[in-house]
């Protein structure tokens, strides 16, 4: 067993995402998860049903008001469809980088008084709102039956590689945020602010044809979420030609998202809690 | 056989002085970004500790407030690094800084428990094998659906220990968590922390309760502004550290009391305590707890127990409220005294670190032992047939 271990205490200097304590904690990510998901609900009265509200009112906002406008009809596809299907990540997507940045600070009090490897807690936070996203996926699947929607078999290889691309960038963006959070305050303004914008740079309300600038279409993909919804809604929308270059730029972005915001965070964990 | 913890040059430095407020300010960082770096103050919380844990062996940390005991929990419970030096450990280490760490409100006893084990570094299979213990210990287990928000403190601070007191680490490090609780709740609690040493288990224990760490640990480490000033048997360590806090006055700058002062004046105790604040104050209230050195209190009173107010004064910023003890007289000795002030609406300042002073030769007595005679002479009529 390793009681026999030897470990040492020392002054930080190594960068090391050290996996296997991460594992041997891995009840703890289970258990934070299941923590905010109860927490989550217990007080709402109508508890989980609001799972199913928020994103089928938010679909109904956008249908009435946004659906009207002329040339935003996508192509084949219910302009409803057509915007449920962006929300189902966009939302996860929002709601973790809310969660997850706030995270550390919320749970100051347990880091400053007991060890565990703190990258568990932005990760239990997305972990935790990923039960709202398969709801909402669910609910998605039976509006596509009610609406006729075709779906493509290719959702077998678009939906889970659209799932990974969200959740490496809702996991690095969050553990980047939550180390910053900790650092400065500000970021508490910041985030809600810059959700907001995200909002309506990324394609989730209007189709990407829209975006007829030419340069304009590549900072618009350096966005996470610009290639991880339309890699989700290739399956409903199977005419639609993917712009190859643009996919490329936004894969890599959101890879280096969880690649910069594990590094931020464990150069600065040592310190949470001297900050917080 | 190899010490179960080897401390080897323990030093933390803080920066003071460049940031007031805990956490950064996103506009200093930027204004700063253009003006060279503020002058920051170093400060050493811990400055070269060394000291070695032996497998079995319970060790007592003592210091007053701002020695360096809570710096040196928190780098031993991986909290937060050290500046310097090495801890090589041997063993499982859970630490105790507080009790109910992750509990949450809205969860219920039942799921506290799982939660809060879980934090400690349980595994599920544990808890779930021990859950039935814990519960036993608490005496919650009526409660045991209900959210913790309803339960009372007291309960909530029983379940939390429970918890607590079923980890099975190799090393325990536990801070001053027993200084809250009823004293029935706190002897169970000692009496399962020395069940635990006699298992073989390593405490390592900082509290003000000498009584408390003189039974528990046989070894202790003195701090002393960051430094190990004596390390020993307990006995010893003990000693030094209570005739180092001698004090019979205390002067402080910041709340609402900035001075208190304790003098025997021939038979009686005289207690001064000066407060001044920015609000007014009605209806001000004070009282005092004398205690042994072991912190038990041997006497105490507030004017409310005797229904006195003092009407006349109200609206004044400052006063001075002197009181003579004439009764009981106390046996030699050292003793402790707490001060808490206040007014109609609530307290106001509480001491945190008790005063200590000595009385000497108040009560006409000769070989007294403490042990048996207590802290007050005994008026009796004597008689024989």
């Amino acid at each position: 067993m390793r009681d026999e271990d030897e470990f040492i205490i020392g002054p930080p200097n190594k960068l090391m995402l050290n996996l296997r304590e991460l594992w041997d904690f891995r009840e703890l990510f289970y258990f934070f998860s299941w923590r905010d998901i109860k927490v989550k609900y217990k007080q709402a009265t109508l508890g989980i049903l609001w799972v199913v509200l928020q994103p089928v009112l938010m679909m109904l906002i956008f249908t009435l008001f946004f659906g009207q406008i002329p040339g935003i009809q996508p192509e084949g596809i219910p302009y409803s469809v057509f915007t449920f299907s962006g929300l189902v990540f966009w939302n996860f997507f929002a709601s973790c980088v809310t969660n997850a940045g706030n995270a550390m600070v919320s749970n100051a009090s347990v880091i400053k008084k007991i060890y565990f490897p703190r990258l568990i807690i932005p990760v239990s936070a997305v972990l935790s709102a990923s039960v709202d996203l398969l709801i909402t996926w669910l609910l998605f699947i039976i509006y596509l039956f009610i609406k006729q929607v075709p779906l493509s078999s290719s959702l077998f290889f678009y939906w889970p590689l659209a799932f990974l691309l969200t959740l490496s960038a809702t996991i690095g963006l969050g553990c980047w945020l939550s180390a910053l959070m900790v650092k400065y305050r500000d970021f508490r303004f910041i985030v809600p602010f810059a959700i907001q914008i995200g909002f309506f740079v990324t394609p989730v309300v209007y189709p990407v044809s829209r975006i007829t600038l030419p340069y304009v279409k590549y900072l618009v993909a350096l966005n996470p979420m610009y290639g991880a919804i339309n890699l989700f809604r290739q399956p409903i929308m199977p005419q639609t030609l993917l712009d190859m270059p643009l996919m490329i730029i936004s894969i890599v972005s959101s890879v280096s998202l969880l690649i910069v915001g594990i590094l931020y965070f464990k150069k600065t964990e040592l310190f949470f809690a001297d900050l917080a | 056989m190899k010490p179960i913890l080897e401390v080897n040059g323990i030093s933390k430095k803080f920066l003071i002085g460049s940031q007031k407020l805990p956490y950064l300010n996103f506009r200093d960082k930027i204004f700063t970004a253009f003006k060279r770096s503020k002058s920051s103050q170093e400060f050493w919380a811990l400055q070269d500790v060394s000291f070695e844990v032996r497998k079995g062996e319970s060790i007592g940390i003592i210091g007053r407030n701002g020695a360096g005991k809570s710096t040196l929990l928190k780098i031993l419970s991986r909290i937060t690094p050290p500046t310097q030096g090495t801890i090589k450990v041997r063993g499982r280490i859970a630490s105790l800084l507080e009790v109910g760490t992750g509990f949450h409100q809205e969860l219920t006893g039942r799921e506290n428990i799982f939660m809060n084990g879980s934090i400690l570094g349980m595994k599920n299979a544990e808890i779930k094998s021990r859950f039935d213990e814990i519960v036993d210990f608490s005496g919650t287990e009526k409660f045991l659906d209900t959210p913790i928000k309803h339960y009372s403190s007291g309960m909530q601070l029983r379940l939390a220990f429970a918890v607590a007191a079923h980890l099975e680490p190799e090393i325990l490090i536990v801070d001053e968590v027993l200084a809250v609780g009823d004293a029935e709740f706190q002897k169970k609690c000692l009496k399962k922390m020395e069940d635990v040493t006699g298992h073989g288990k390593t405490i390592l224990f900082v509290s003000h309760n000498m009584d408390a760490i003189s039974t528990l640990c046989k070894h202790g480490v003195l701090l002393k502004g960051g430094r190990v000033e004596t390390s020993g048997a307990i006995q010893d360590v003990v000693k030094k550290y209570l005739l180092e806090m001698d004090r019979n006055t205390l002067s402080m700058e910041e709340g609402i009391v900035k001075f208190i002062d304790i003098q025997q004046v021939k038979d009686s105790l005289h207690l001064v305590v000066k407060f001044s604040g920015d609000v007014e104050i009605d209806y001000p209230n004070l009282g005092f707890s004398i205690q042994d050195i072991y912190g038990h209190a041997v006497t105490g009173t507030n004017p409310l127990k005797s229904e006195i107010e003092f009407p006349q004064f109200r609206g004044a910023r400052e006063g001075t409220i002197e009181v003579v003890i004439n009764s009981p007289k106390l046996a030699r000795g050292t003793y402790q005294l707490l001060v808490w002030f206040g007014n109609r609406k609530g307290n106001l300042f509480e001491t945190k670190d008790p005063l200590q002073f000595q009385v000497d030769g108040m009560a006409a007595e000769q070989n007294r032992n403490p042990r048996f005679d207590g802290f007050v002479l005994p008026q009796c009529e004597w008689n024989i047939r």
